[in-house]
């Protein structure tokens, strides 16, 4: 699965389990909330390398405890139309979450700038969608538009803040 | 008014650059017309009947003689020769070829426009009241509001893939003429009732559409400085909450009604104290540098009466009875704010040729500082006129076929494109308009009439706010013929209701007919000064039964 990270196609090392693979000994994993007693299981109760994976309707309660420990949650995006996994970004950033935000779906290139600012660090499409949404369009969607109006969002400055910026000087 | 800076003017040039190579994807088949089609919607392009449709927005209505000319400019030379005023104070051009469209959005940024977010399911063009910073009933001027509101939700990051639309009106007058309650948001400026101090009530889940709802009020005083994290916060719950599972339960209406007020208003109380609003709201110099593009023009200072006006009311009738009519009573003495009717007898209402807008542009550089208003009733405003200036400014309109005098009249009528343009329509809706003016043509009949307003939508939809017109007509499809479904009572303003069905569908050529007979069961029953709105709601719709003479069938 092609993984867009800081504005490029990187390796993915990252194991997205199969709902029938049984969860190995050891390597980095993602599986869904539901299996994480079985993957304690077989790993113990340290969660340094299983990332979870939540719906985009997921009880946020349900994962506030493991918010401190956990190393990586994946979002689903079951259509690029569907923007709730934006707001349950901008929520578990708010809650503290410090691990990496993934984002998993058809997303478009042009949503890049509203996945980051929501506090995602990358997106996990499918390879014949990276057909088309290439390496290059993601790279571009970073640029396009070089400042937002929208402030407490994760980004480089705001229209904003600039000109707060440009009063005081 | 407000003018962009330097970040405004890049931010939509940048725009117009990102989505000319959205377009370029699109047409190298890196988008599917799926992917693309939000792009563009987001973009004010639409698919109709026949071409496509670019919605421009004319934020909170405002617009300078400058942005006008531009318009009549654009659609001299991409359309055909005329443009559309609409219900939500924007302007659509229906013949638009798609590769003339990234030129049509690059004229619109060289005059500080753009077709941002007038369609798709995201923040919409913010609306307001009209008469704004003119009205002799305002609290506040609405408009820095507005346009912080219209920054603030422009690419929105978190909220511009939302379940479906979302409309925001404001207010900051007594009387509501924004129609904030059928909005998803409305917004209404007032004062504190103890410190004084000027505020928001914010009222949720309005809307037309298929299941027309009244806006409830979610909060009763909002500091100003809160508003963009309060928002925030309201956004965040609709965008998580709202339906997605059937795109006619998606709006936000569907979601209060649902769930309730009550735990609608928790819910977003919840997230507004978790939101952390140092991070979010716009710093107090930030709101003033807003504020300070709103101050009034250079007015002089004139009496309240003018001799001029009163002299040539007594010598002409005609120009008399325009004042009356399309006149409305402004903050600063000596002056006025005059309503242009985009509504003549037999015209399509709303629609203006490129030429009417170069006159009307030319008349706001003459009389009303350079500044022109869109109204939600699809006429145009000029705000600032000296009555000294009327006489003259009327002779400039009635050479451009300008000068009807039917403000708020019968034939002020509100109407969709319909079947003429729209690929939903279930009937027309713009001859139906037409023929009803047509009936009511007189301007003593329509005068005796008073205040009534008519609204027609040619499908369910509703674009043309027909749940909300005093009577409200709705153009279906009946086993292949035209069926107009009428109802009573509808109101946009402070007293908002949704109109009651009259009775079984009526055939078009019987709709004027069937008018008439609402008309006289009206004017029979009227006490001396009563609006049709008024009666209405004494005499309940039991006595108008009778104006409908069902389809054969
Ligand atoms: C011609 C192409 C148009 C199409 C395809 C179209 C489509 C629609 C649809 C599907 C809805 C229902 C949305 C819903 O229930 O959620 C709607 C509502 C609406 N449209 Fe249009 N429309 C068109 C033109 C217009 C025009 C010309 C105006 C203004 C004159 C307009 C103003 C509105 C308004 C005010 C609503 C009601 C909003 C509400 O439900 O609160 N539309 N439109
Ligand atoms: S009400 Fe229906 S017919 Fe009229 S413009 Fe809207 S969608 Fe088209």
């Amino acid at each position: 699965m092609p993984l867009i990270h800081e504005n490029k196609f990187v390796p993915d090392h990252w194991q997205r389990l199969a709902d029938d693979q049984p969860v190995p000994a050891d390597g980095k994993i993602i599986i869904p909330l539901q299996r994480l007693d079985e993957a304690r299981q077989v790993r113990g109760s340290a969660l340094g390398s299983i990332g979870i994976h939540l719906a985009n309707i997921a009880r946020i309660d349900d994962v506030i405890p493991l918010l401190p420990n956990l190393p990586l949650i994946s979002i689903a995006f079951p259509a690029f139309s569907d923007g709730r996994g934006f707001s349950l970004a901008k929520r578990l950033r708010r809650l503290g979450f410090k691990g990496t935000l993934r984002a998993h779906g058809p997303l478009i290139a042009d949503q890049y700038p509203h996945a980051l600012a929501c506090g995602f660090d990358e997106i996990d499409i499918s390879e014949s969608h990276a057909l088309r949404h290439r390496e290059a369009h993601w790279r571009a969607a970073t640029g396009s538009i070089s400042l937002g109006y929208q402030r407490g969002y994760v980004r480089s400055g705001t229209i904003l803040d600039r000109r707060a910026a440009s009063r005081r000087a | 008014m407000y003018h962009y800076d330097e970040f405004d003017r890049s931010f939509v040039q940048e725009r117009v650059a990102e989505f000319r190579a959205q377009v370029a994807r699109r047409l190298d088949g890196s988008l599917t017309e799926d992917e693309f089609k939000p792009l563009r919607l987001m973009n004010g392009l639409y698919l109709q009947l026949h071409a496509y449709m670019l919605r421009i927005a004319i934020p909170y209505g405002t617009l300078s003689s400058i942005q006008m000319r531009q318009l009549a400019m654009i659609g001299d030379r991409w359309d055909k020769g005329y443009g559309h005023f609409t219900t939500r104070q924007n302007i659509q051009f229906n013949w638009p070829k798609l590769a003339d469209v990234p030129d049509m959005l690059q004229a619109l940024a060289d005059v500080d426009m753009h077709a941002i977010q007038t369609s798709g399911n995201c923040i919409r063009n913010v609306t307001a009241d009209h008469f704004a910073g003119v009205a002799a009933d305002e609290v506040e001027d609405p408009r820095p509001t507005a346009e912080l509101m219209r920054q603030w939700s422009s690419l929105h990051p978190e909220f511009s893939f939302l379940p479906r639309k979302f409309k925001i009106a404001i207010t900051g007058a007594q009387h509501d003429r924004a129609a904030i309650k059928a909005h998803d948001i409305g917004i209404r400026i007032l004062r504190h009732p103890q410190s004084g101090e000027t505020g928001y009530e914010i009222s949720v889940g309005g809307g037309l559409g298929r299941t027309p709802m009244i806006g409830k009020t979610i909060r009763d005083f909002l500091p100003k400085a809160d508003l963009l994290p309060y928002l925030e916060a309201l956004m965040r719950v609709y965008n998580a909450e709202g339906r997605r599972d059937n795109k006619y339960k998606a709006r936000v209406k569907i979601l209060v009604h649902e769930i309730g007020i009550e735990p609608m208003r928790a819910a977003v109380e919840a997230e507004f104290t978790a939101t952390n609003r140092d991070a979010v709201a716009p710093d107090s110099a930030e709101i003033g540098r807003i504020e300070q593009a709103f101050m009034p023009p250079a007015y002089e200072r004139l009496p309240d009466e003018s001799a001029f006006l009163a002299r040539h009311s007594a010598a002409n009738a005609e120009f008399a009875q325009w004042v009356a009519v399309n006149t409305f009573g402004h903050k600063q003495p000596g002056y006025s704010a005059v309503t242009v009717s985009l509504k003549p007898i037999g015209g399509a209402p709303g629609d203006a040729t490129s030429d009417q807008m170069r006159a009307l542009a030319d008349a706001a550089d003459a009389f009303s500082f350079s500044e022109l208003r869109v109204t939600h009733h699809q006429n145009i405003v000029l705000p600032n006129v000296k009555k000294d200036d009327l006489f003259e400014l009327w002779q400039r309109l009635a050479a451009h076929e300008l000068a009807t005098a039917n403000i708020g009249l019968i034939s002020d009528i509100i109407a969709c494109p319909g079947m003429d343009y729209c690929s939903l329509a279930t009937a027309r809706s713009i001859p139906i308009a037409q023929a009803i003016a047509q009936r009511f043509a007189s301007p003593e009949r329509q005068r005796t009439i008073g205040e009534l307003g008519i609204k027609i939508s040619g499908c369910i939809n509703a674009c043309g706010h027909h749940h909300v017109g005093n009577i409200g007509i709705l153009g279906l499809e009946k086993s292949g013929a035209e069926s107009y479904q009428i109802t009573l009572g509808g109101d946009a303003t402070e007293t908002a209701a949704i109109g009651e069905r009259l009775g079984p569908g009526v055939g078009a050529d019987d709709i004027p007919d069937t008018l008439e007979r609402i008309v006289d069961i009206y004017l029979a029953e009227r006490s001396p000064d009563e609006r049709f709105i008024d009666t209405y709601r004494r005499v309940g719709i039991d006595r108008f039964r009778g104006a409908i003479h069902a389809l054969d069938s």
